[in-house]
């Protein structure tokens, strides 16, 4: 049997070693911000793993993971304040000005991330929606759908601030660019998941309905997104490109990762969070809720 | 199994044929979205046949959808799909009988409709050929696709809004290729590199979409 405990251990010890292992080799102290943050997530989801049960399965009940990630959200809420702090001196403070856009351009440091996390949390929710179909499970359909307002919020935001920084560059607030596009229509297929799990009042049906939804989504998204890059390009190229060395500052780089891993961290508490209201409320009538319900309440009077 | 397939496709085109108003709603439908544009944009016939791509194929998509909710409805409500699910036929299969009835009383009038709303909108001829083939390679993608929204949707309130919610955003690369294979014509280009893409998202729904219907219909019968 798997031991989730050293999955995590693994996962963070992982995270951590890259982080310094690219200070040590290969990009030095260009970089550090960025290494980090990586070393301080990695060492902090390796503490974490305490928390996690020696058994895999185990983990997967919402009775065992409703106190586990009441343990984690500090962590993830800590780490998401500080790096969004350091993350916007970064961007703020530090970046230099761009000489042809000027200090428009520094909405990119929000923009970009929040477009990265939207795309990223659409995945996310696909997969823990797919698990959940499949192996029955319903803490993962409860983390899908803890996941969906997170995810449409970071596109709301991306094309707002997209929208914004047209403006100055474009002289418009809106362009029906290929990105802009696919952003707007990934709005719609959260919001449709999002509706269609909220009008079916049978909680299981819903998960399995909403489930089929988000696969269904999943294979869509690469044909509209292709669909929409050669219906119209006129959106600049991508600002960082896999395996190309990055065209941009090093300075502005390191603010736009800091600024993603932060969102990353946030994404994570503010899901343990919403998925923690989501247990208790599908779980109310379970014994374990009322024996919480009774210890928190004689708590507070105490 | 083929004469069972068969035996539903019978049944649904004769069900659909007894209630010949349904049929002529979507046509209406299709007919009076497309009358209203040149309504709101004015007479110019240069810019209708500009637009003329795109508002076709957007009313053909709307067309196709508010016939959407029929098309497990009255099945569900007569326990009707319940035996579909209980007997020995594949669900998947069974469900193709169903799309292709749909898309022969919803999709193909729209397609031989077509000519006719494009000459009101001043299409030189071989654009108006290139229509018609585009819809005749785009629509059964939307009855495929739409299938699934209907399933999903089935038994929930307010399903006629949800389903657009659901459906509408997966219907956009059609809409795309559709109506960029008619411009393309109108502007002296091969339309044949859109069309390809038309008929290739045409081919994958049909064999996708026919395995989440069913599965989606599962869901909603439990």
């Amino acid at each position: 049997m798997m031991s989730m405990k050293k999955i995590i251990l693994g996962l963070g010890l992982l995270i951590a070693l890259t982080g310094a292992a690219l200070i040590l080799f290969v990009t030095g102290t260009k970089y550090i911000g960025v290494h980090v943050a990586l070393i301080l997530i990695g060492a902090a989801l390796a503490r974490q793993s305490r928390y996690f049960d020696d058994n895999f399965y185990h983990n997967a009940s919402p009775q065992a993971f409703y106190p586990t990630a009441g343990l984690l959200i500090p962590w993830f809420a800590w780490l998401a304040a500080v790096l969004v702090i350091y993350g916007l001196y970064v961007s703020f403070a530090i970046a230099p000005t761009d000489f042809q856009q000027g200090e428009a351009y520094r909405i990119i440091f929000v923009h970009v991330p929040a477009a990265w996390m939207s795309m990223v949390i659409y995945v996310a929710m696909a997969f823990w929606a797919g698990l959940g179909l499949i192996l029955n499970a319903r803490l993962s359909a409860m983390m899908a759908q803890a996941l969906a307002p997170t995810g449409a919020i970071f596109t709301l935001l991306a094309l707002v601030t997209g929208s914004l920084w047209g403006k100055p560059m474009w002289g418009t607030y809106w362009v029906w660019d290929a990105r802009l596009t696919s952003e707007l229509i990934l709005l719609f297929l959260f919001l449709g998941f999002i509706a269609l799990q909220s009008s079916i009042d049978d909680p299981r049906k819903a998960d399995r309905a909403g489930a089929l939804l988000a696969l269904v989504g999943v294979v869509n998204v690469p044909i509209i997104y292709f669909s929409v890059k050669w219906w119209s390009t006129l959106h600049q190229g991508s600002s960082i490109n896999m395996g190309a060395a990055p065209k941009m500052a090093a300075t502005m780089f390191e603010g736009m990762i800091i600024m993603a891993l932060a969102f990353w961290m946030y994404t994570i508490a503010v899901t343990l969070i919403r998925a923690r209201c989501i247990i208790l409320e599908r779980e109310r009538n379970s014994g374990w809720v009322k024996e919480l319900a009774t210890r928190e309440s004689s708590g507070a009077k105490s | 199994m083929n004469n069972a397939w068969l035996v539903l496709l019978k049944r649904d085109l004769l069900l659909a044929f007894r209630r010949r108003s349904d049929i002529a709603t979507t046509l209406f439908f299709f007919v009076i979205v497309s009358s209203l544009f040149p309504l709101g944009v004015g007479s110019d016939s240069a810019i209708l046949s500009t637009i003329a791509p795109g508002v076709l194929w957007v009313a053909a998509l709307l067309a196709g959808m508010i016939s959407l909710s029929r098309m497990f409805a009255a099945d569900f409500t007569d326990g009707t799909l319940e035996q579909m699910l209980l007997s020995p036929q594949p669900l998947a299969l069974m469900v193709t009988a169903k799309i292709l009835a749909h898309w022969l009383v919803c999709g193909l009038p729209v397609v031989l409709l077509a000519p006719v709303i494009g000459l009101q909108y001043a299409l030189p001829s071989d654009a108006i050929g290139i229509l018609v083939f585009s819809l005749l390679l785009g629509t059964p993608a939307l009855s495929l696709i739409g299938a699934i929204g209907a399933a999903l949707t089935l038994g929930v309130r307010g399903s006629g809004l949800l389903v657009a919610l659901l459906v509408l955003p997966l219907y956009i690369p059609v809409l795309i290729f559709g109506s960029l294979a008619v411009s393309a014509s109108q502007h002296a280009m091969s339309p044949q590199a859109h069309l390809s893409l038309l008929a290739a998202i045409s081919l994958l729904a049909l064999v996708l979409a026919p395995l989440a219907t069913a599965a989606a219909l599962r869901i909603s019968l439990e």
